[in-house]
């Protein structure tokens, strides 16, 4: 130890080596925990926006003015679809207007973008999308956002004499509003319900349940055979949110499903359909048809036990067939099923949750704005479309988007026939978009639900709460359906 | 020259060397600080250069914040337990390695193998903590897959049908994280305990075995006062972690950014980050942050000032 200091002959004004290390060590203690968030903090100084950027002239074939030979600067999210296909409309689009794109692949959005959305120089498209995008609620109460519907009313590629906003699947539009203003293009077209191998179904001699008691029941033979009923990816309980969400829709009919979006004082207590919908989820645990220990499982090692035939159904959107390309067995015949109803349903069996997902957006106060609105209506032609069926085995919200050619996986098929099937009978929540904190806690308390920790009451009473907090967000009033 | 003046010298001496580290910590750590505060005084959405000033708004929703409040206790109780678990094991294995064996021809050694012991001890350091959570949650999966309840199930221990959630039961799931730091602690502050201890001299050791001492009361006796300065350190630099514990908790429990299931492994981190970016709310994570800076800052104090003793010298 006295090697280690000079305390020996100068104990007194010498800076011995251990203190140095205990007085930074205390220093540390200090910075370490906190200076990785804090320092993210740190904005830039405010910057009036460039108007600098050059315009070329507004004609018809050119809605938006774009500049020939300008730049473009596009980012998007690299996750499930990849990002193949945005390369290729880039490529697509600088030959058309000479321009010179910077591309940018990546899983973090936020860390990337949001030191340039607070600098004033963010890019001109994004592809706000994944685990770690900017939420859409927070861009927009900060005015980051262009207005889009500029780009609803130009003239559609395909179709010089139509508007682009005719060429859209119902919904998109209604849910690229932000506080009443369309500044969200959500691309991806998904169904969600729950999903089955048809070769198991068809192996046991199941038939795919069209109410919750025959749901049940499948789920009870699937115990006997010795695997679980219902997986679910409990680790995100957006998931399980899903069954419950759709459940209510569809007993409660449109009108229950809105009042939670308009957050009324009503949407989770003293409405039947909701209680209804909780204890039918409720009944799946109590009876012991989950598949075992499913409430811990992510969403990969949920998706991959339900693709070893380890239980009859698992609840996802229509991205799934793609997520799990790799675990799925070459002859599972994924299957898609519409929610089952319960007794007394306001929506028909076929009724669907339809969504668009997978939202880009072009900046307020990106430096080539209009080159980013072209890019937006590019994508909604037929051919930007099919490049992205082709790439990202998905659907797009053009209708008819997709060119017959394109021969579809057995999962992605099933979910076009549903939605065939459902004609105008889709729908979707909103609330999840507006209210991010009102989503997680009723996500927290389908967590403890699903644990048995609380009973069906307890939720209803936590939704309501989460919903009556949210209403005080004065933003709300903005946000209305009708 | 006088002593005095020869201890300023040396003191301008090293202050001229720190000029440039200085200037970085200042531009990099004080000023964001500096920010911070100002931010926790605004409504800033975190994706806006637009913000009002709330005054003290964010402060008192923070007193009635049940989820911050657990957080805080959370923290509060990894801040006792990891140091204290660490450095106990630490200390013990250190002493088993350098001089638990029995005392042969040779004098004080290490149980036999000890060599061997010490780099398998300080594995788990050379883990990154992303490695981690992976390796931990295989370990703790929540099916018949994971390695625990495999073996539980295996050997009657646990039902099949109701394998033990582990990081999705509220009375384990801290426990569990707890445990992983410290598995991953223990090796580096057996090294750096095992350092320490070599450096004393050999002499002292054999003066107390002369005396008749026992391993507990050569230990207690004479190992723990003269390492004193290493546990005090160290406890300075657990705190650290323990107060952090970000990526464990966001990477292993559910939930955006972690803190599951129900806010039960929730700590300071996970909900200033949860607010700062998921809820758009960063004028209120500021706050946060500036709650969390003044209480290290309290027990960093604390910490120095409990341990202080008595130097040792030999």
């Amino acid at each position: 130890m006295g090697s280690t200091s000079a305390h020996g002959e100068n104990s007194t004004d010498g800076l011995g080596r251990r203190d140095l290390i205990k007085r930074s060590a205390a220093l540390g203690l200090i910075t370490v925990p906190t200076m990785s968030f804090l320092s993210a903090c740190a904005s830039g100084a405010e910057e009036a926006p460039k108007g600098g950027a050059p315009k070329g002239a507004v004609t018809k074939e050119n809605p938006f003015g774009v500049a020939k030979g300008g730049k473009l600067d596009v980012v998007v999210f690299k996750g499930g679809f990849g990002d193949d296909y945005a390369k290729a409309w880039e490529a697509a689009f600088d030959k058309k207007w000479g321009t010179t794109s910077s591309h940018l692949g990546t899983q973090e959005i936020t860390a990337k973008l949001q030191p340039r959305f607070n600098a004033g120089n963010p890019p001109d498209v994004v592809d706000d999308s994944g685990a770690q995008q900017i939420k859409l609620d927070v861009l927009a109460k900060g005015g980051q956002l262009a207005d889009l519907t500029a780009v609803l009313d130009a003239p559609s590629l395909d179709d010089p004499t139509k508007k682009v906003r005719d060429t859209l699947v119902e919904g998109a539009y209604e849910q690229g509003l932000q506080g009443g203003k369309f500044v969200v293009l959500k691309y991806v077209y998904a169904v969600f319900g729950f999903w089955y191998s048809g070769k198991l179904f068809k192996e046991k001699g199941w038939t795919p349940p069209k109410t919750w008691d025959e749901f049940l029941a499948v789920c009870t033979k699937a115990k006997e055979a010795g695997i679980g009923g219902l997986a679910h990816q409990g680790k995100f309980p957006y998931y399980i949110n899903v069954v419950i969400m759709d459940l209510i829709a569809k007993k409660g009919g449109l009108d229950a499903m809105k009042a939670i979006d308009n957050l009324e004082p009503n949407a989770f207590e003293g409405n039947p359909a909701a209680l209804a919908a909780v204890e039918a989820v409720y009944e799946v645990v109590e009876k012991g048809l989950l598949l075992p220990g499913t409430n811990g499982l992510t969403h990969t090692e949920s998706q991959t036990a339900w693709n070893q035939y380890k239980a009859a159904f698992i609840p996802s959107g229509s991205w799934l067939e793609n997520e799990q390309l790799k675990q799925t067995p070459e002859d599972f015949d994924m299957k898609f099923l519409p929610m089952p109803l319960l007794p007394d349903s306001k929506l028909p069996f076929e009724a669907v949750r339809a969504g668009v997902d997978e939202p880009f957006i072009v900046p307020e106060k990106a430096a080539n704005k209009a080159a980013g609105m072209e890019f937006l209506r590019s994508m909604l032609s037929r051919e930007w479309s099919t490049i992205f069926a082709q790439q990202a085995n998905s659907l797009t919200v053009v209708k008819d988007g997709v060119d017959p050619a394109v021969k579809l996986r057995p999962g992605t098929q099933s979910a076009v026939e549903a939605l065939k099937a459902a004609g105008s009978n889709t729908f979707s929540y909103r609330y999840p978009d507006w209210y991010s904190e009102m989503d997680t806690e009723i996500q927290n308390a389908s967590n403890e639900l699903m644990a048995q920790r609380i009973q069906p009451k307890e939720w209803i009473k936590r939704a309501q709460a989460a919903v009556d907090k949210a209403a005080k967000d004065p933003n709300a009033k903005n946000n209305k359906r009708s | 020259m006088s002593h005095a003046a020869q201890g300023r010298g040396k003191a301008g001496f090293i202050t001229g060397f720190l000029i440039a580290p200085i200037a970085l910590y200042l531009t990099f750590v004080i000023w964001p600080y500096v920010q911070t505060f100002g931010y926790s005084f605004t409504n800033w959405s975190g994706q806006s250069p637009v913000f009002d000033f709330v005054g003290l708004d964010n402060y008192a929703a923070l007193l009635e914040d049940e989820v911050f409040r657990g957080a805080l206790w959370h923290n509060l109780l990894l801040l006792v337990f990891v140091p204290v678990i660490t450095i106990l094991l630490a200390l013990f294995f250190a002493f088993m390695v350098n001089a638990g064996g029995r005392s042969g021809a040779g004098g004080v050694q290490g149980v036999s193998g000890s060599r061997l012991y010490k780099v398998v001890y300080f594995f788990p350091q050379v883990l990154s903590l992303a490695i981690l959570a992976v390796l931990f949650g295989a370990i703790y999966r929540s099916d018949e897959g994971g390695l625990l309840n495999g073996f539980l199930i295996k050997t009657g221990l646990v039902d099949p049908q109701h394998p033990i959630e582990w990081l999705n039961e509220p009375n384990f799931v801290l426990w569990c994280l707890l445990f992983v730091v410290v598995w991953h602690g223990v090796g580096f502050y057996l090294v750096l305990f095992s350092a320490a201890m070599q450096s004393v001299p050999k002499d002292i050791y054999e003066a107390a075995l002369l005396d008749g001492a026992g391993r507990a009361q050569t230990f207690f006796k004479v190992t723990l006062p003269l390492l004193w300065d290493s546990v005090q350190t160290s406890a300075v630099y657990l705190g650290i972690a323990a107060m952090d514990m970000f990526v464990l908790v966001s990477t292993m429990t559910s939930g955006q950014f972690g803190g599951g299931p129900d806010h039960h492994s929730e700590v300071m981190a996970t909900v200033l980050m949860r607010n700062f970016l998921y809820f758009g709310k960063s004028g209120y994570a500021c706050a946060m942050g500036v709650v969390m800076l003044v209480l290290t800052m309290i027990l960093s104090v604390i910490t120095l000032r409990a341990t202080r003793r008595e130097r040792i010298e030999f």
